[in-house]
């Protein structure tokens, strides 16, 4: 499998003398749809501008495409596409002029450029805005007028800064859908966000990243097995006695409210088991959730184990 | 090669177009003020104290004047346009939009400086224009004329890309045209030959660089001039020379503009 990005021993100090970075290694396979989490100021977004060139780094290499971009500095950004965290476009042009404007910057002849524009433009839901100026648009509108404009000239790996912050959530999974359908294409896309609901709904593969150190490095799949348990919200029509007691190993009862009891489930432990003993009891169950996101829970442990 | 000579070609191009843009969007700021601030220069000074003057040089001192006050807008407009756009540029963070692409920095700093020059020489045609409803204007050396406008563009572009560089507020794009441009232009012979100064006076003169290029384009238009004008042109060559290689290595180290 070719490896989209290699970053071998990154480092940044910044001029304040600020470690960002302390010698961090990563790769993210051809194709993946990678999320890079890390509380703020862990060292997620001197990482992406660092591979974008906007941050110098002060040691390390890093490879796109097994080519490094320290020798084939055009043929990289060339297969790099950055969406960044802050609104980075004038705020006087027009929508369709900021992407022609990016499209002419990778050299994509008038006609072609003309053609992606529109094309992505209407991907995004901006074509009829396309006469307007950029500070008109919402938020959610600059957002995704920044993807189409990383897009214009078809990169093969796409680098999301938190790209939905901010967005009400049905732009949000509107955006989740167009994502996906990118990644599907063959676009290998990193993505860094607050939500980990998005990055567990859409990546493959994960890194957390906590005080300029790699500090979990695997897939999506094995590290959310790796949760010692899981807590269920359980909504039934029934009214709910005030006290729950299940028999099934590794599992233990709460009620919450008259309608609602919480289920804490050990790994291992067959969910349909606890079902099964709920039915048995009369206690009908009409929806379920997850008590927090499951990554969050991984997530906060992490962090705490580090700390 | 071609094909990569060919996208580096049409980055530029899109530098320059959008450069053109944004200057000609906001006429009204850009366009207009130079000329009626000249159009006033011509008017107070060319025309009614011109007539108490007389002759300086051995010109009428409306046309003593109007090649000085020419260049005087092609410096001053040459130098804002790039100083105010690539600043714009840092401050809306749009300048990201360039250094992430692969426009390589000569291909970037070409870009500014032509669309510099286009506002810079746009500035100039219309003041050229308008001192024809004060004098019959004649060009002496046309190409030496077209040469020394055309350098001293491109000289004062560099300049204003390397204050956008250093600059961090709209303060620091306002203090060299302020304190520095705007007294080495007054100073370098827009209104008077330097042959009125006393002798410790030229030779201050002798050191400002904008003195070189007035009074070379002067004698492009009138075929006399205070200054050799090989020496004037080795003078700008070196500028061109030095600012290039500063903007270059500025970008490449990515100072005020890369973390």
């Amino acid at each position: 499998m070719t490896v989209a990005i290699a970053i071998k021993e990154l480092k940044k100090t910044y001029a304040n003398g600020f470690e960002a970075l302390k010698g961090i290694s990563l790769e993210v396979e051809q194709g993946d749809f990678f999320a890079l989490l890390g509380p703020n100021g862990a060292g997620k977004s001197t990482t992406i501008g660092v591979i974008s060139t906007l941050v110098n780094r002060s040691g390390g290499t890093v490879e796109v495409f097994g080519r490094n971009v320290d020798t084939h500095v055009y043929e990289t950004k060339l297969d790099l596409g950055v969406v960044p965290q802050e609104v980075n476009f004038s705020q006087f042009e027009r929508v369709r002029d900021i992407v022609m404007t990016q499209a002419g910057y990778y050299g994509l002849p008038r006609s072609l450029a003309h053609e992606r524009t529109e094309k992505y433009l209407k991907k995004l839901g901006l074509w009829e805005k396309r006469m307007d100026r950029s500070r008109s648009l919402s938020g959610g509108m600059k957002r995704r007028l920044m993807i189409a404009r990383a897009l214009v000239h078809e990169p093969r790996l796409l680098i999301l800064d938190e790209p939905t912050a901010g967005v009400d959530i049905e732009l949000r999974r509107s955006m989740w859908d167009f994502l996906t359908e990118i990644n599907a294409s063959g676009t290998t896309i990193i993505l860094t966000t607050h939500y980990l609901e998005e990055a567990e709904q859409l990546c493959r593969n994960i890194a957390i990243i906590d005080n300029g150190e790699i500090i979990e490095n695997t897939s999506m799949k094995k590290l959310l097995s790796e949760l010692d348990s899981q807590v269920f919200v359980l909504d039934s029509p029934s009214l709910l006695a005030e006290e729950i007691v299940l028999n099934t190993a590794g599992v233990s009862a709460r009620r919450v409210d008259e309608h609602s009891l919480e289920v804490s489930v050990a790994a291992g432990v067959n969910v349909n088991s606890v079902f099964a003993e709920l039915d048995s009891k009369g206690i009908a169950i009409s929806s379920m959730r997850n008590k927090t996101n499951r990554l969050e829970q991984l997530f906060i442990t992490r962090l705490r184990n580090q700390g | 090669m071609s094909l990569l000579n060919n996208h580096k070609f049409i980055a530029f191009e899109t530098i320059v177009i959008k450069e053109v843009r944004r200057f000609s969007r906001i006429w009204l700021q850009t366009l207009v003020p130079p000329a009626i601030t000249i159009g006033l220069y011509f008017v107070i000074f060319g025309n009614l104290v011109g007539r108490r003057i007389g002759e300086m040089g051995g010109f009428q001192y409306m046309e003593f004047i109007i090649p000085g006050l020419i260049m005087m807008s092609v410096i001053q407009n040459s130098y804002s346009n790039v100083v105010s756009s690539f600043f714009s540029h840092k401050f809306q963070r749009s300048v990201e939009e360039l250094l992430v692409s692969p426009v390589p920095n000569y291909v970037i700093l070409a870009g500014f400086v032509v669309g510099g020059m286009a506002r810079g020489l746009a500035v100039g045609a219309i003041v050229t224009s308008m001192s024809l409803f004060f004098a019959d204007l004649e060009i002496a050396h046309p190409l030496i004329t077209v040469a020394v406008i055309l350098l001293t563009s491109i000289v004062f572009s560099m300049a204003g890309f390397i204050n956008a560089v250093f600059a961090n507020s709209f303060d620091d794009i306002s203090i060299v045209p302020t304190f520095v441009l705007t007294p080495l232009i007054y100073l370098g012979g827009v209104f008077y030959s330097v042959q009125m100064l006393p002798g410790f006076w030229q030779t201050v003169s002798s050191f400002n660089p904008i003195f070189y290029m007035v009074n070379t384009f002067r004698y492009g238009f009138l075929g006399s001039s205070d200054v050799d004008v090989y020496w004037a042109f080795v003078i700008l060559g070196v500028f061109v020379v030095v600012l290039y290689t500063g903007c270059l290595w500025l970008l490449r180290h990515g100072t005020g503009i890369r973390h």
